[in-house]
């Protein structure tokens, strides 16, 4: 056994800081989004800031605790982690307290406890557990079907709360399939397209000039953007794949550019066409990506939100001066539109910075990922990095209007106890894994 | 394929999002202006602090026009809750459709802008309002104020204050929708002083629309800067009284101190109550003077062109003494008129031959058709002799609009050569074409303030500053250069004492024997208007004291005759009010103030 010490001197730094860095950029804005001059405190816990930094030492000290067990011990475990949040799950549908018309939430004394919120970690481990386990050179349809109902079976019990947010957020373990050759490049391809329609959807309407005169559709900046990404990744894979590898990485390469421009060119022919779109499918399309007021009304969180982090301009309006967040404009911004108060009061700067570290964070786990001998270690992380990227990406889509609204956490950043402990929880298990690297040999 | 270069396609995925959300943010942050703009709207709330308008003063510092506090109904349609529109409208006693409308123009306007929902109200009717409108969501009163005139006078020169127009607005950025302005005589010509500067709040108000403090602690706010008061040369005093005294007589009365052109009074009737155009009831008791047969929206004084009549002699005696024309010892004959080929120019029976100084006691039309001729025939032509004429007569402010301190004037008419020209044809008129110029008939038209200002030129002996009705601006003097530089006739000074003492004998020995009250040296002239459309008017201009004019008056009565049958007593009567502050002929006064020459007809 190693001594604590020794522990925490082995864990990846970078990790851990950019961790601590987003808590506490969290905690602050939390402070910021419901400050108010009757409860100046930051440690006031009659407050929501108050209560997050007791969950932050909640946390930390509980972070701390696991990274006093074993690597082996979590991936030994992994199995009846699984099983006992399943239990919570069938639990919370019973006995558990309604909440936004949704069963998630077990009420223990004053705090409140998500047991969805522990479900994405334990399927992360349980994943991990069976894929590194069986130690299979090739994966065949049986261990896709397993981990298949490995993921599904959480998800749908999470789906009867009904609880679509973090139900999308296991669909990001389709990167950890993918990345483990459960699934192949087709179906990642299909996920890229997807994301290309969404991409040309949303700017289909935005016209962008370049010049004086010069006024060109958003189709054309896409395909542009697919171009330069191709021409990047094409020299990624010349510098870093080994040559024996490239011609077919770069076969890959030009697919996904070329099928990424004919979606480009399809979509935007499609909208654009009369006769293949009826005037009702259209209305639904525009009011889905913005296009259009929505007629129910719904579309009043998303201008809020936008308005508040348009407003906050390059720099930003500065700490506590986030006048439509203080003022209670954007709703549920402690929460779900946490980003509001990062665009509206530290502006282009500091919400580009807020993402930026979220991109470090993932490529930081991705590259530890690949240094492991421990495919356990690899799979968990992997898993991780998609659980965090899924919850950046439908929480902050959101905010900016390029998502639908679905009720998700910002990780480390939104206030709340169960995601909070998660995550953290998420973290420090990754940390502890990623510091027994030199000691794995298997 | 090698399972670990698949991070590469997960890292592009992470790398792109990013930069797509980036991206986004740029655009939304940087790029588009839209949401800063919505985020000002809707977070911010300004209040316009409305200035209070300047006051006017009499030249004895007695308010002439006020203020009084009125209340706009404001509304912020987004804040309405369970309105009883029904209840509204009685409470405002407006109909409920009309309510409705309003309602629906408020939010089609703006939902979260305060509207005016009902404007002006009087202080008897808020009272009943203010008592219950905190019951009303989304309601609340804004004080505002509106014109008072505390003795009705003087309505013509005070002028109103109405809506801003679009055309305005356009022009002047000051102004908004539904803001006041001075749209005729005093109020529209000092609207720039009067005015004030408006002052802004702008408060934060938070998703209740309740306000959360200041726009960046108040740095852009403004506080309201009060309009400059300003003091009219009026008289109170004079102004009632001549106004008591052309009660149901249609005519004018100017009066003016010659030394600094400052007007004393200005008379007009039909008049109207300046109270009349203020506040809600504005439009519609402007349709009701606009179409009132009487015209009591008519400036006379300054709008109203009337031959001079025999008050124009005393300028062409001045003139003709200045050119030569006439002496002291000139002597005309005059045989009941003047005749020229086979017509006469008829006159009344008096002495003759007779002298300067007699034509003007008597008022001979015979010695100035003499006058006028010997002036035209100085010029090798008529058109030579005209144009030196015209030329002297025009520095009396004939002709030409004065430029006073009020709207509307006219010129008036003084013809040039052309005119005659093409009329008669160039080189076939003469002076005995023109001959009716003589006794101040004819093509000339002349307003009762251009009359006043030429009694004013000759208590001055030859010049005069032009006449004005507002003296000073927040307690200093005018400095517009138009009433500080003073117009000069060229005629000396000696010929004016000539035509003086005879205006002083017309008083105590002349036409103007009634004007006469103690022992002052008056000065005056009679005069009477042809009227081709009925009774002539009746004019009397005079001045006092004879060697220090304190008041030059022009008094126009019409359609009743000779002028010193009303217009001389009433002359008298200004005079003695102004200088001695009382009357002493109750029963001249009574005749005055009771006589009717108006319906009589
Ligand atoms: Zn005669």
């Amino acid at each position: 056994m190693r001594t604590r010490s020794e522990i925490i001197g082995a864990v990846d730094k970078p990790v851990l800081l950019i961790y601590l860095l987003l808590v506490l950029l969290g905690w602050i804005n939390i402070y910021a989004a419901n400050y108010s001059v009757d409860y100046p405190s930051i440690f006031d816990t009659s407050r929501e800031y108050g209560m997050q930094f007791l969950w932050i030492c909640i946390g930390l000290a509980f972070g701390v605790g696991l990274l006093m067990f074993s690597g082996e011990f979590f991936r030994k475990n992994a199995i009846l982690i699984y099983g006992g949040v399943l239990l919570l799950l069938i639990a919370v549908l019973i006995f558990g307290r309604e909440v936004n018309g949704a069963k998630s939430w077990f009420g223990v004394g004053g705090f409140g406890i998500q047991p969805s919120e522990f479900a994405k970690m334990a399927t992360a481990l349980v994943i991990a557990a069976y894929l590194s386990d069986i130690n299979m050179k090739v994966k065949g349809l049986k261990e896709l079907l397993i981990t298949i109902l490995l993921i599904g079976i959480p998800s749908v019990l999470i789906l009867l709360q009904p609880d679509a947010g973090t139900l999308l957020v296991f669909i990001g373990f389709l990167l950890v399939m993918y990345r483990e050759g459960l699934i192949g490049n087709i179906i990642f391809l299909g996920i890229g397209l997807v994301f290309v329609t969404i991409t040309t959807l949303f700017f289909i309407k935005t016209e962008w000039t370049l010049a004086e005169g010069l006024v060109v559709n958003s189709g054309w900046i896409i395909s542009l953007l697919i171009i330069g990404l191709g021409v990047l990744a094409f020299s990624f894979v010349k510098r870093f794949i080994l040559p024996r590898f490239r011609k077919q990485n770069i076969r890959g390469l030009i697919i996904i550019v070329i099928s990424s421009l004919i979606t480009v060119g399809a979509i935007t022919l499609i909208y654009q066409s009369d006769s293949i779109l009826k005037p009702h499918h259209k209305t639904r399309i525009d009011v889905l990506f913005g296009h259009m007021e929505d007629p129910s009304g719904a579309g009043y969180n998303v201008t809020q939100s936008k308005t508040a982090i348009g407003s906050g301009g390059l720099l930003g309006k500065g700490f506590l001066q986030g006048v439509l967040t203080k003022y209670k404009y954007v709703p549920m911004q402690s929460t779900d539109f946490i980003f509001c108060t990062v665009g509206e009061e530290w502006g282009f700067i500091g919400s580009s910075a807020v993402l930026i570290l979220f991109l470090a964070l993932l490529l930081r786990i991705i590259h530890l990922a690949e240094n492991q001998r421990s495919a356990f270690t690899r799979v968990y992380s992997y898993a991780v990095a998609s659980i965090i990227f899924m919850h950046v990406l439908i929480n902050v889509g959101m905010a900016i209007g390029l998502a639908p609204v679905i009720g998700i956490p910002l990780p480390f950043f939104s206030y709340g106890g169960s995601s909070f402990l998660s995550f953290t929880a998420m973290m420090f298990i990754l940390l502890r894994l990623d510091s027994e690297r030199l000691e794995v040999f298997r | 394929m090698n399972l670990k270069d698949r991070r590469l396609l997960v890292i592009v995925l992470f790398m792109l999002i990013t930069l797509v959300f980036i991206a986004r943010l740029f655009q939304l942050q940087v790029l588009d202006p839209e949401w800063k703009v919505k985020a000002a709207q809707i977070t911010e709330r300004s209040v316009t602090k409305y200035p209070s308008r300047g006051v006017i003063f009499d030249r004895e510092g007695r308010l002439l026009v006020g203020n009084i506090a009125v209340y706009d109904l404001m509304v912020v349609p987004r804040e309405i809750e369970d309105l009883d529109t029904l209840a509204l409208s009685r409470l405002l006693s407006v109909d409920v459709d009309e309510m409705k409308s309003r309602l629906k123009n408020a939010s089609d306007y703006s939902t979260f802008k305060p509207t005016a929902i009902a404007k002006q109200i009087p202080s008897d009717e808020y009272v009943n309002i203010s008592e219950v409108i905190g019951d009303y969501k989304g309601f609340y009163t804004q004080v505002r104020s509106m014109r008072s005139y505390p003795d009705s006078l003087a309505a013509h020169a005070l002028g109103y204050i109405s809506e801003v127009s679009p055309g305005r607005m356009e022009k002047d950025s000051y102004y908004r929708l539904g803001d006041y302005i001075g749209a005729s005589g005093v109020e529209a010509i000092y609207e720039d002083a009067v005015r004030g500067e408006k002052g802004v709040e702008i408060m934060l108000v938070d998703v209740h629309n309740n306000v959360r403090g200041k726009f960046e602690g108040g740095r852009y706010d403004s506080s309201s800067v009060s309009g400059r008061n300003l003091t009219s040369s009026l008289d109170i005093e004079l102004q009632k009284f001549g106004e008591a005294l052309m009660r149901n007589k249609r005519g004018s009365i100017v009066a003016i101190e010659p030394a600094t052109g400052e007007i004393l009074a200005m008379v007009n009737n039909p008049a109207y109550d300046p109270n009349l155009l203020v506040g809600r009831v504005r439009s519609s008791n402007y349709g009701v003077l606009l179409s009132d047969a009487l015209k009591p929206l008519f400036n006379r004084a300054l709008q109203a062109k009337y031959p001079p009549g025999s008050t124009f002699k005393l300028v062409n005696a001045l003139i003709g003494l200045q050119l030569g024309a006439v002496t002291t010892e000139t002597y005309h004959s005059c045989r009941s008129g003047y005749y020229f080929g086979s017509r006469r120019l008829g006159c009344h029976s008096h002495a003759s031959p007779l002298k300067l100084d007699y034509s003007i006691i008597t008022s001979c039309n015979g010695y100035y058709c003499n006058v006028f001729k010997d002036i035209i025939e100085l010029g090798e032509t008529a058109e030579e002799g005209y144009k030196v004429w015209s030329e002297y007569v025009s520095r009396f402010g004939i002709g030409s609009k004065l430029h006073t301190d009020m709207t509307g004037e006219v010129e008036g008419l003084l013809p040039g050569v052309s005119y005659y020209d093409r009329f008669y044809g160039s080189g076939r008129w003469k002076a005995h074409t023109i001959i009716s110029l003589a006794i101040g008939q004819g093509e000339l038209g002349v307003t009762p303030m251009q009359m006043a200002n030429m009694c004013a030129t000759i208590a001055n002996r030859g010049w005069y500053y032009t006449p004005h009705i507002i003296k000073e601006i927040d307690g200093r003097p005018l400095t517009d250069s138009t009433y500080t530089v003073k117009h000069e006739t060229g005629i000396d000074r000696k010929n004016y004492d000539i035509v003086i003492d005879a205006m002083e004998q017309v008083i105590i020995r002349g036409t103007g024997r009634g004007v006469k009250y103690d022992d002052t040296a008056i000065c005056g002239k009679t005069g009477t208007a042809q009227n081709p459309h009925g009774k002539d008017h009746s004019i009397f201009i005079a001045f006092a004291p004879k060697d220090d004019p304190k008041i030059a008056i022009a008094v126009y009565v019409e359609n009743v005759g000779f002028g010193s049958t009303w217009a001389a007593p009433i002359t008298s009567l200004m005079i003695e009010k102004f200088l001695t502050g009382e009357t002493t002929r109750p029963a001249v006064e009574k005749r005055m103030l009771e006589a009717d020459l108006m319906h009589a007809h």
